[in-house]
């Protein structure tokens, strides 16, 4: 079946570069809130309690989208829904 | 490996219910913590000994986080927020035993604990504020913000569900890869990685539960009264 080919090569192709997109762009959101928490923490160390909490919870909510992507990706390669068209 | 890290099989069958692993798991997790809570609260001393020590030193520190997020209604929210994170603590970490999966593994387990968050928000701002004044934060700085409100309450609680379920999930998954690749030791650093990792979604899933909380609840000087208390 020449379909099935193609398909798993675009489905591994897509997971592949759709996770390193997706890990890449919050890795970059990532750096820049700790930066950001570092140099609050620079200037403000007394107030470091409630930094880190809203550190982690940004962290935490950015975290999510790689998430996000990942469960995607998982999904395209071992439980992809449209590959029963095929198998049919 | 098939992807049968992602599928969930039942385990036996109750009638026409099929009972999975992680029910099971559930179970045992919840009967192990309520009798470990019976058994370590029966007995409180004035002097206490190691033991309640330590348990009331894990109650003080989760009282103080809450203490700090939301000063005017902690002991109104600690028993939910303080059940979320034990439990969610020990669920991640039940993982690690052999032959055993953790329960937030599976969507169906983190979903229905988000839909308690969900719920939880409403009781508890509709029982501090009243049914008005709770309702009238979704109109609150301006009604053209109505649907943005509607739209943030259902995204942030699949987002919740979906967090705890990836992050475990994903976890279980590198482990068993590795394990594939690699001979039978080297997994044993991931195992490690397991650990922290299960800990800190612990703490995100209860802190944002919390903050969530917190945001229904909506005290009236949560800023000035949080700076009194920490000065």
């Amino acid at each position: 079946m020449p379909d099935l080919t193609s398909f798993v090569t675009t489905s591994t192709l897509a997971a592949t570069l759709g996770i390193a997109i997706g890990v890449m762009l919050p890795a970059i959101a990532m750096g820049w809130a700790i930066s950001r928490a570092l140099d609050a923490l620079a200037r403000q160390p007394e107030a470091e309690r409630s930094i880190m909490r809203t550190l982690f919870i940004g962290l935490a909510m950015i975290e999510s989208l790689a998430i996000y992507v990942l469960v995607i990706v998982l999904i395209v390669l071992f439980r992809n829904p449209l590959l029963e068209y095929l198998l049919k | 490996m098939s992807g049968n890290e992602l599928q969930i099989t039942g385990v036996f069958a109750l009638g026409p219910l099929a009972i999975t692993g992680t029910v099971l798991t559930t179970w045992v997790i919840m009967a192990g913590l309520g009798c470990a809570a019976w058994l370590v609260s029966r007995r409180l001393q004035l002097r206490p000994g190691p033991l309640q020590t330590a348990v009331e030193g894990a109650v003080a520190a989760i009282e103080n986080a809450i203490t700090a997020v939301e000063p005017l209604h902690a002991g109104v929210i600690l028993p939910m927020v303080a059940t979320l994170w034990i439990f969610i603590v020990v669920a991640n970490l039940a993982g690690l035993i052999p032959g055993v999966h953790s329960p937030t593994r599976d969507l169906s387990a983190t979903a229905a604990l988000a839909f308690l968050v969900f719920l939880s928000v409403h009781w508890f701002g509709i029982r501090i504020q009243g049914l008005k004044n709770y309702l009238r934060h979704y109109l609150s700085p301006s009604p053209l913000l109505l649907p943005f409100h509607l739209v943030s309450e259902v995204t942030r609680t699949v987002a919740l569900a979906v967090r705890l379920f990836g992050n475990i999930m994903s976890l279980e998954m590198a482990a068993l890869l590795i394990l594939l690749v690699a001979g039978l030791l080297v997994p044993v650093p991931v195992l490690m990685l397991h650990i922290v990792e299960a800990l800190v979604q612990a703490y995100i899933f209860g802190m944002l539960a919390l903050i969530y909380v917190a945001g229904g609840i909506q005290s009236q000087h949560p800023e000035s009264s949080k700076e009194n208390d920490r000065a």
